[in-house]
């Protein structure tokens, strides 16, 4: 009843008593700060949003917030809540995972629901490492990093560009945004939600614990980027990035997915083309 | 009593039309007040394989596939080698076929049947758009005594579209037949109709899951296609809409089983169908369903395997991946039809269990009864719709997986004001707090296995016929000619009781003991290579120290001789 009740909800509302499991400096903390900010912004009545994940660090956050969750299986996360918003389309569907949860096992997942373009926000927290696992190469991180034990000479293979396959696979909102720079990223995530669509939200969330180097990220991000609708336009953009650019870079028209409605008919209507 | 009937092969390449030809056979059958069993043989071609329709007409309900073809009509001999094992003959079965297709393959000779020979081809092509289907079709009606009106019925309403000369073109084709088969003697006729009581319907075993599924409840079906199970969600498709639902269709099987896993986590009934492989790939997010306690319902149509293994034939060969392809300690439920009809039964009521005790459950059908078709009885509505507890609206220190009496535990659906919870993999706290603590694993194992163990099941277990001393056990689609085996065995003065499991997973020794009641000795029947029913029987019941098994893998269905001789060979103590 929080609508009944008149009182405004605030950030604190939208996050639940449970202390994180994340090391101490983690840029994840500063991104369910900017979800409860969001939210609150937004005054979603708590009981109307979900929040799904899978499995990792960044997949912990459904139950570090006051919404109903689903906190899955690992790369997951992006079918458990497209099947909840084709269900239940009044209910507003966040989703939130790592990069190796959503690009690497959940890499599939992620090109079809940019296809499918339901009405979800997706916000992924990358730090280009398994963190969870204690620090492995994910899909994107740099093919000559030596910090791994499981590819001690680095992986030589091609980081996965997260944002250039949302554009070529028809997501219609696409944004990156830094943890360290919380304002941004809670703007982003209201107009993600607000955006009918499919809403990409590309987060650079350093891993202070096996990539302490990326404590060097707020030096390195630049708030470039503002909304167009042109694809052309969305993908000279991303030739020319180096990986730090911020801002909305892309928000399309294309409505969202959603199955088509149908003449009633009862069972016994049903049934009857069984009949001889 | 065993039943009187004829059974009707028809077998050519792709694009011959057999398929067609039996259906308007089966469909006049219904027309003219018959019963009747179609059955489809096919090969892995998508266009121009070899296939054959396989009928069985009576004026009784048919149950099962009878032993040996009255009648094989052959419009061609294509890839016969491939499938001449699913087309027994006997001395008494009549071969009907073009001499100019050449000489009948030495391979369907074994049995010494009757040949005769009709240039099929050579009178439909006489005829202005003549078909040879429509001439065979003509033909075997004929020779079977089947009414030409009720043929032509069934012509009329599916070339409605195609317009008169159609209907016209066919009729001569008809005609032609007719006419070939007046020197033709000797062939088995069918019995008239009884007078009909009851609405009949013609319906597949893969429509009947789906209909099933839709009078539980079901209202949200993610779909990823996989022969022999595509039908259910294809028919489903359409549906769904005209009851408020949706239907969509996934990436891969991955996803549609996570997709159902969200939908009913939004409070809506869900269903995917698969066929083994699918299953496989299932696996992972089912151990998740049974953890987060999300009710969904698999439909898995078995096929051959393992692997690809034989995509478009049947087998019993699922049961052990449903039983125990899980990680962990998993409970959830197994269920099984075991004829076309209680497809619908079963999957109504397993949406029923699912909701109830929120939990997955896995219906295994197989290829023999999901795209086999029959004309039966309308089923009974039994009236079970899924419902699940579900928590009111702002509970003091609301808790998702409160450990209760029954295991069961009330379930916020979102939108519930107050009731937000996180559902979870991960081990947890009543309250769904992910947990490694000894005593919450304890208790909510516990609790996950008490509310599947407690259950108050009814008499829907399984099904239990006759009494005797002597039981076979059995499950699935076996049951049709096993059923017709024990009818045979009775005419002959033996009597053997069947025990039908409905209910597979979880083991209920009570009703398995209340069902062995004065069973002294049993034989398990099943259609797989490595007696997959029988272990599981062996360890999770008590079975008579006197117990057989007869089980064979597939693709060739299980005939109910096969059994009778079984149960002979048995009693003289071969």
């Amino acid at each position: 009843m929080d609508m009944l009740t008149a009182e405004k909800l605030t950030a604190q509302d939208y996050r639940s008593d449970l202390k994180p499991v994340w090391c101490p400096g983690c840029g994840d903390y500063a991104v369910i700060a900017a979800i409860a900010k969001a939210l609150a912004e937004l005054q979603l009545p708590r009981e109307d949003v979900a929040f799904v994940s899978g499995i990792g660090c960044s997949s912990r956050i459904p139950a570090y917030s006051a919404v109903y969750g689903f906190h899955g299986v690992h790369g997951r996360a992006l079918p458990i809540a497209t099947g909840l918003k084709m269900a239940r389309p009044d209910m507003t569907v966040l989703v939130a995972g790592g990069d190796g949860d959503g690009f690497s096992i959940g890499g599939n997942h992620f090109m079809h629901a940019c296809r499918r373009n339901a009405d979800l926000t997706y916000i992924v927290m990358d730090n280009s490492v398994y963190g969870m696992t204690k620090g492995q190469a994910s899909p994107t991180t740099e093919p000559d990093w030596e910090g791994s034990k499981l590819t001690p000479d680095g992986t030589h293979i091609t980081p996965f560009q997260p944002l250039e396959i949302a554009l070529s696979a028809g997501a219609s909102f696409i944004s990156r945004a830094f943890s360290g720079k919380p304002a941004e990223l809670t703007r982003q995530i209201c107009e993600g939600v607000n955006h009918k669509g499919f809403s990409l939200i590309h987060v650079l969330s350093p891993c202070v614990t096996f990539r302490p180097e990326q404590r060097a990220y707020k030096d390195k991000v630049h708030e470039e980027w503002r909304p167009t609708a042109d694809r052309t336009e969305a993908f000279q953009k991303l030739m020319a990035d180096d990986g730090f650019a911020t801002g909305i870079l892309y928000q399309g028209t294309k409505p969202p997915f959603r199955p088509e409605m149908g003449v009633p008919a009862t069972i016994a209507e049903i049934e009857a083309q069984f009949a001889v | 009593m065993a039943i009187s009937s004829v059974s009707i092969a028809l077998t050519g390449s792709g694009g011959a039309g057999v398929m067609t030809a039996g259906q308007v056979l089966l469909d006049a059958a219904a027309k003219a007040g018959l019963y009747g069993l179609m059955a489809k043989s096919l090969g892995p071609q998508i266009r121009g394989g070899e296939s054959a329709a396989l009928l069985r007409i009576s004026n009784e309900p048919v149950q099962s596939s009878d032993d040996t073809y009255d009648l094989l009509m052959a419009v061609d001999w294509g890839n016969i080698e491939r499938f001449a094992a699913e087309l027994p003959l006997s001395k008494d079965s009549v071969i009907i076929c073009d001499p100019a297709q050449g000489p009948v393959p030495e391979l369907m000779l074994t049995a010494n049947p009757r040949v005769v020979n009709v240039p099929l081809k050579e009178l439909a092509a006489s005829l202005e758009g003549g078909r040879v289907n429509m001439v065979g079709l003509g033909l075997i009606a004929e020779l079977i005594g089947l009414p030409e009106s009720s043929i032509v019925d069934i012509l009329a309403a599916a070339l409605k579209k195609k317009g008169p000369e159609a209907l016209e073109a066919s009729k001569a084709g008809l005609r032609a037949g007719q006419k070939a088969a007046q020197s033709i003697t000797g062939i088995v006729k069918l019995s008239p109709p009884g007078p009909s009581t009851t609405e009949r319907w013609s319906i597949n075993g893969n429509e009947a899951t789906g209909l099933g599924a839709l009078k539980g409840g079901v209202r949200f079906v993610a779909a990823y296609p996989i022969t022999p199970a595509t039908e259910i969600l294809e028919w489903l498709a359409p549906q769904l809409p005209k009851v408020g639902g949706c239907l969509i269709q996934a990436e891969d099987e991955l996803a549609s089983i996570n997709q159902i896993i969200g939908g009913s986590f939004g409070g809506v009934p869900a269903l995917t169908a698969t066929s083994g492989p699918g299953l496989a790939l299932m696996s992972e997010a089912l151990g998740l369903a049974v953890a987060s306690e999300t009710p969904l319902l698999v439909c898995n149509v078995m096929r051959g395997g393992p692997s690809t293994g034989i995509p478009t034939k049947s087998e019993q060969v699922d049961l052990n991946i449903a039983l125990y392809g899980m990680h962990g300690d998993a409970p959830h439920i197994v269920t099984a039809p075991n004829s076309i009809s209680d497809c619908v039964f079963t999957a109504q009521w397993s949406v029923y269990l699912a909701e109830a005790m929120q939990a997955p459950v896995i219906l295994l059908s197989d290829q023999a009864m999901g795209q086999s078709k029959a004309i039966i009885d309308k089923p009974a509505d039994l009236g079970f719709i899924g419902e699940r507890l579900a928590a009111e609206a702002n509970v003091e220190n609301y808790q998702r997986y409160a450990v209760t009496a029954s295991g069961i535990s009330p379930m916020a659906v979102p939108g519930t004001p107050g009731g937000m919870y996180t559902a979870d993999g991960l081990e947890h706290s009543p309250r769904g707090t992910p947990s490694t603590q000894a005593s919450h694993h304890q208790e909510q194992l516990d609790k996950r296995l008490r509310k599947l163990t407690d259950f108050d099941y009814g008499d829907h277990w399984g099904d239990i016929e006759g009494d005797s001393e002597t039981a076979i056990i059995t499950w699935g689609s076996i049951t049709d000619p096993t059923r017709e085996a024990i009818d045979r065995l009775a005419d002959e003065g033996v009597s053997v009781k069947l025990i039908s499991i409905r209910l597979l997973a979880p083991a209920l020794p009570d009703k398995f003991s209340a069902a062995l009641k004065g069973v002294k000795r049993a034989m398990v029947v099943e259609q797989n290579h490595s007696r997959q029913f029988h272990t599981y029987l062996r360890g999770v019941y008590d079975l008579p120290a006197d117990t057989i098994t007869y089980h064979r893998p597939g693709p060739v269905a299980i005939r109910p001789s096969e059994i009778v001789e079984a149960v002979k060979a048995w009693n003289k103590g071969a």
